[in-house]
């Protein structure tokens, strides 16, 4: 059976909120029978696009990650929905919106939050693919239309092919390292998100000027370990990216060419942009 | 003698003329006849109509005439001696041209002006027989919009942020989504660069705020019906000063109509001309006839209006300073971009974006046509630089070098890319040679062999906070590699050039880029925002180009719209002028001055007006319409106390929804949205001063704006609200030349390009069309690689006028040298002295920031309050609509959609404040309250809120107590950026920030 699957690329998010927003263009004030009631106008975010800066002035970045319902092949909801969650043969995972009325165990039942509770009609809600306007033939979502910079795209995979496919494509889910389960949705580069990085500036004296470093040789170091390089940029910048975020000690040795490498530690807790270095 | 000139001949034909225009005639009857038969909405109108209309040719005594009764149509042969309406032609031969070539407009038109056919009658029935008439040409209308089965039809509209589909079922919208084509539409251009080729998708992007539409449509906020202020009599008691405060009750149409109309004569009658002000926004919703610069302006020219005038806002310094650098007046300053998307993604090494973030501000009305291009640059690898004190959602997107200068502080940082040029000799002498004039004055200034300060690297960090390492590193790069260099998200606009150095900085920018050879290839001004290599051959106006106006003295119209749509003129016999940034002064005080924004020539601008004119009224009435004034002008609260004062003694405003300013107006009246109304219009097209504007998109797209749905409530379409007022003042005929607005788009349509390659029964269904794109061989050349060779002028645009040209037409730039000029000319003629514009772009430190000492001590926070990136202004802002809820734009606290204020972690900390704290902002001018956002995408010392609030909530008294809105333009300076200027400084403004404590005063 062919599967959906939602790719979400958080290099390639801006934040516009095109998803978000047309997924409320799409379900405030319209009820999609057999698929799901409207939405209120405010307050549920099916598309829930949140953010993260990295870094401190002046060397930071900032990711953001849309965050739909996953759509679990394994799905807490279908647990717990007392049969008012189901998964269709594609992959999308639904509430049945008359099923569901009162199911209060589904208010807390999403490790991700991706379900929402509607107190007027008593009645838990959440991104649905877009399943109505797919069944009548569209090609994508609403987010997925929506989307300018590539960061969403929709996939059509046979469920054979799905762990070659999340593999070939570099692609993790949310919150879960192992390949063991499938989901409705999967991130590219969720690194800018998750991960921690050490920047920073390198300066030295030219012709009794503060100068830009470009070109020197930057060496991070876990311990004893040497985890990685690189040189600085035409503005004396460098940046490690890709860390995992947990706390740890890092050491950095700072050099132009044979001379004695300047040492710095760094005592990692979140990213960090460790200032100027002066060679 | 000719034939046509043998009186005998003409005898023959007049006397053939009579009888043939009798059965003309007698075929009126029958068209009506099955026009009642086919058209239920003409069978409902014909209903309310009872009168007796005749048409007659006076040479001949030969008419008809038909009379309208309980639903029916009687006529008869004859010429009754008082009908209620009459149409009379002078000659039956002239009958039989006009009404047989009835789509020739020019004819008709000349046929009003000699009086070869007049009409009489109550203006009621009078148009409503004309636009008959007219609507007989077309038995059947064409049908509109695409059905998509299970009773969904799908129709097209247009917005600031795109074109769109509507999906309406029911009468009502059940969604709107970007444009997709479909395999008729034509295949997008491609652009092979370094060993790629690229190539946008089939469809059109939209902006966030597009997604909001329907919930703004059927906003809780929306004016349903015309409302008078309850303590308002137009007999009595007027009560100005509760303006702001006092509620609304709901009155007919008519009431609230004959109460305008009445106004109208009475400020006439009692004060003279000049007496009705009259103002809008700078936009309004998509299209060419219901725009402010269509509907709106034919009606306050045919009134005769004060006309508030704007201040060049989105382009301030480039007007006002990089004009007299290198010319460009028709583009208020800033620049052409043609060919630069493919000349940037071949040659270019490096992006410089100065004040420029078109991911937030969409370059204006660009959606993310630009994205995808930018993201193609990122690929190909090319460098890029971001300048802004915010860490801009482009610089988040695409990476590179972010410099964060102080705000207010551009050129110093200019000036010392300059110096390192010089003394490291990285810029190019052959251009600077041969291409500029004053190079040398420049450059002794840069060295600061005038005033003895070197522009060093060093000089600049004192000012801008940047490292001076930072600036040499950029310097040698752009010097080294062929670079564009992008102020503002569009060429020539940005948040640099509105803030009290925002002139020096625009001039600077010229110069750097004269430094640099400018046109060369690789070297140019842009960042893949505007220049893609559409077909600029194909005609079809921009929304500038005057639509309907028939003003040839305030639109574009008399380009190509008045030959190409020939109408009746409307001109303003009222030449006094109001400059919108000083309304609140013109009311209060009774006078200011300002500069005209005027694009003819560089010169324009020198031209100095008063309030009040000469023999003129001051304003004792305002027509208001259109979005509001307290979310864009600064320092708003002054307006607030002018609606207050009693020497306003009338305020109307049209408006869409009850929102900010319209809670200040005495008469309110509905108007509906463009998904109410019939309109028409292209995507990103402004013409103007905006020429060729769509050359952002990445196909052209020609709408029709269907009418959707049908007006909600008792709103009715602009151009209908001025119709009936006209109506009222006996104004009808020349207002709507008998015509409703569908047949206006039609005339707009008959006027463009579009008939050449579509019919309208086509367009009126399909809604859209795609110009294809032109063959490569055909693209427009780069933008000042002419200059750069030293040819004529080749780029697809009419401007400088031909006498602005020095030497042979066409033939090097606007300024007087029609070289670069590093010394301005212009200025040298004009005001050598001044200390605040000298010839020569200097520093000179921001009237408000930290040499400020004084101000600077009490309120040490730079705020900067750029377009917000969620709205359009004050467009798609509030009225419960769905923008209230992305995070980036408001913050929900206790239920209330507050406005974000974004505050370094050590500013925040040392005030105690935390993300999603209420705090107030404040100064010397006002309170605003806001929602803190705490953040590293901003320097210490430098806040960041953006303009654009359609909310104004005060919490006490209108104008004198802190604004929960979030009108963040109540703390920005209302001074001019120089004296000889109208023009706004908004992002030069001192606050102090402090958690709220709730109450009413600051």
């Amino acid at each position: 059976m062919t599967q959906l699957l939602m790719v979400i690329d958080v290099a390639l998010c801006e934040n516009c909120n095109n998803c978000f927003l047309a997924c409320k263009d799409e379900h405030c004030g319209n009820a999609w029978p057999g698929y799901t009631a409207r939405q209120p106008d405010h307050g549920q975010r099916w598309m829930n696009v949140m953010r993260r800066e990295r870094g401190q002035f002046p060397l930071i970045d900032v990711a953001y990650l849309p965050k739909p319902c996953q759509h679990c092949a394994d799905a807490e909801c279908i647990r717990k929905g007392h049969g008012a969650v189901f998964r269709r043969p594609d992959g999308i995972v639904l509430i049945d919106p008359e099923k569901a009325k009162g199911v209060t165990a589904l208010k807390t039942a999403c490790p991700y939050g991706a379900i929402w509770w509607n107190e007027r009609e008593d009645l838990p809600q959440k991104c649905t693919f877009c399943a109505h306007l797919l069944d009548q033939g569209w090609k994508a979502p609403r987010c997925v239309q929506a989307c300018p910079t590539g960061a969403l795209s929709l996939h059509r995979i046979e469920a054979e092919d799905v762990q070659g496919f999340v593999a070939e494509q570099g692609l993790e889910a949310l919150g879960h390292n192992d390949s063991s389960q499938t989901f409705g949705v999967y991130y590219k580069n969720l690194y800018r998100f998750e991960s921690w990085f050490i920047a920073g500036s390198v300066t030295e004296y030219r012709d009794e000027r503060a100068e830009c470093a470009a070109g020197a040789a930057v060496v991070l170091f876990r311990g004893e370990d040497e985890i990685a390089r690189t040189e600085t940029d035409p503005f004396g910048d460098f940046k490690f990216d890709r860390l995992p975020a947990r706390k740890e000690e890092y050491r950095l040795e700072i050099s132009r060419l044979d001379e004695e490498p300047k040492q710095v530690s760094v005592d990692l807790d979140s990213s960090r942009c460790i200032g100027t270095v002066w060679l | 003698m000719s034939l046509r000139g043998n009186p005998r001949f003409i005898e023959l034909r007049d006397a053939l003329a009579g009888p043939l225009f009798a059965v003309l005639l007698c075929g009126l009857p029958v068209a009506l006849f099955w026009k009642r038969l086919t058209d239920p909405a003409f069978r409902a109108e014909l209903r309310t109509k009872e009168f007796t209309a005749q048409i007659t040719a006076k040479d001949r005594h030969v008419g008809r005439h038909f009379r309208f009764s309980k639903g029916k149509v009687r006529s008869g042969r004859g010429i009754l001696e008082n009908p209620e309406v009459c149409i009379s032609f002078r000659t039956a031969s002239a009958a039989l041209k006009l009404m047989l070539f009835a789509n020739d407009h020019l004819t008709q038109i000349n046929a009003m002006k000699n009086f070869v056919v007049e009409a009489d009658g109550p203006d009621r029935d009078l148009i409503w027989f004309m636009q008959t008439m007219n609507r007989l040409r077309s038995l059947a209308e064409p049908s509109a919009g695409t059905s998509m089965g299970d009773g969904v039809t799908r129709y097209t509209s247009n917005t600031n942020g795109g074109p769109v589909f509507v999906y309406v079922k029911d009468g009502r919208i059940l969604r709107i989504t970007p444009i997709e084509f479909d395999e008729d539409d034509p295949e997008p251009w491609q652009i092979k660069a370094r060993g790629k080729t690229f190539t946008p998708p089939r469809k059109g992007t939209v902006s966030p705020y597009v997604f909001a539409l329907k919930s703004l449509v059927y906003s809780p906020d929306r004016l349903l019906y015309p409302m008078k202020r309850v303590d308002f009599d137009p007999n009595g008691q007027r009560n100005c000063h509760n303006r702001g405060v006092s509620g609304y009750e709901r009155i007919s149409w008519d009431e609230a109509l004959d109460i305008v109309a009445g106004e109208i004569t009475r400020v006439k009658r009692e004060h003279g001309p000049g007496s009705i002000m009259n103002g809008s926004g700078s936009h309004h919703m998509w299209g060419n006839i219901g725009y402010w610069l269509s509907a709106r302006a034919r009606f306050m020219n045919s009134i005769g209006s004060s006309q508030i005038v704007h201040n060049p806002d989105s382009w301030e310094g480039w007007y006002w300073g990089a004009v007299h650098h290198w010319g460009n007046s028709m583009r208020l300053g800033a620049s052409d971009t043609y060919g630069t998307v493919e000349d940037c993604l071949q040659e270019c090494e490096m992006i410089v974006f100065w004040s420029s973030d078109p991911e937030s501000t969409s370059g204006v009305y660009g959606a993310f046509e630009g994205t995808r291009r930018r993201q193609w640059a990122k690929e190909l690898g090319i460098r890029m630089v971001h300048i802004d004190p915010y860490y801009n959602h482009t610089a988040a997107l695409l990476g590179g070098k972010w410099l964060a200068p102080r705000p207010d502080t551009g050129n110093a940082m200019a000036l010392a890319i300059a110096y390192v040029w010089i003394t490291e000799d990285l810029y190019d002498h052959e251009y600077v040679q041969t291409r500029t004039h004053g190079f040398q004055a420049w450059r002794e200034y840069v060295l600061g062999e005038q005033d003895g300060v070197p522009k060093t690297p060093e000089w600049q960090e004192q000012e801008t906070t940047v490292p001076a390492k930072d600036i040499r590193a950029l310097a040698r790069l752009w010097g080294t590699r062929k670079t564009y260099l992008s102020p503002g998200g569009l060429v020539g606009f940005g948040g640099a050039c509105r803030c009290a150095t925002g002139v020096e900085w625009a001039r600077s920018m010229v110069c750097l880029m004269a430094m640099q050879g400018l046109g060369k290839p690789g070297v140019n001004m842009g960042c893949l925002q505007q220049g893609a290599p559409v077909d600029t051959s194909f005609y079809f106006p921009g929304y500038a180009e005057g639509g309907m106006s028939g003003d040839l003295d305030n639109t574009g119209l008399r380009i190509s719209m008045y030959q190409r749509m020939p109408q009746l003129p409307a001109m303003n016999t009222v030449s006094q002028l109001i400059p919108r940034l000083k309304i609140p002064e013109a009311i209060l005080n009774g006078s200011c001055e300002g500069y005209a924004t005027d694009p003819r020539s560089i010169e324009g601008q020198f031209k100095k007006f008063t309030y009040p004119a000469e023999g003129h009224s001051p304003a004792k009435m305002y027509y208001k319409y259109g979005g509001s004034h307290f979310g864009t002008m600064a320092e708003s609260n002054r307006y607030a106390r002018a609606y207050q004062s009693d020497n306003l003694e009338f305020v109307v405003n049209q408006s869409i929804w009850f929102e900010g300013e319209a809670k200040f107006a005495d008469i309110l009246l509905p108007a509906c949205t463009n998904f109410e109304r019939w309109d028409i219009g292209e995507t990103a097209n402004s013409g103007g001063y905006s020429h060729h504007q769509f050359i952002q998109w990445n196909h052209r797209i020609m709408t029709m704006q269907h009418k959707c749905i049908e007006p909600l409530g008792e709103s009715k379409s602009d151009y209908q609200i001025f119709l009936e007022l006209a109506q009222r003042l006996g104004l009808g005929a020349p207002f709507s030349e008998g015509m409703t607005e569908l047949e206006w788009c039609r005339r707009l349509f008959e006027a463009s390009d579009l008939p050449k390659v579509t019919s309208w029964r086509q367009f009126m269904k399909k809604g859209y069309y795609v110009v294809p794109a032109p063959r490569e061989e055909l693209r427009a050349p780069v933008s000042y690689r002419w200059f750069a060779e030293g040819r004529h002028k080749d780029v697809p645009e009419l401007a400088p006028l031909p006498a602005d040209y020095t030497e042979e037409w066409r033939s090097g730039l606007q300024t007087q040298t029609g070289k670069l000029e590093f010394e301005s000319s212009s200025l040298k003629r004009f005001a050598p002295d001044d200390p605040e514009r000298p010839p020569l772009p200097a520093y000179i430190p921001s009237w408000e920031g930290p040499a400020a000492e004084e101000l600077y001590a009490k309120y040490p926070l730079q705020l900067i309050s750029p377009h917000p990136r969620y709205s359009f202004h004050t467009m798609f802002d509030g009225k419960d609509g769905f923008m209230n809820d992305v995070k980036d734009h408001r913050i929900t606290i206790d239920g209330y959609p507050y406005w974000i204020v974004r505050i370094h972690s050590q500013d925040a900390a040392r005030r105690g404040i935390h993300s999603r704290d209420l705090v107030e902002v404040y100064n010397d001018r006002g309170s605003v309250i806001c929602a803190a956002q705490v953040t590293e995408r901003i320097p210490p010392g430098t806040v960041h809120s953006c303009e654009g609030s359609a909310i104004y909530d005060p919490v006490g008294k209108p104008g004198k107590s802190p604004d929960r809105g979030g009108c963040i333009n109540i703390l920005t300076p209302s001074r001019n950026i120089i004296k000889k200027s109208h023009s706004t400084a908004s992002n030069s403004c001192l606050v102090q920030i402090r958690p709220w404590e709730g109450g009413q005063g600051a």
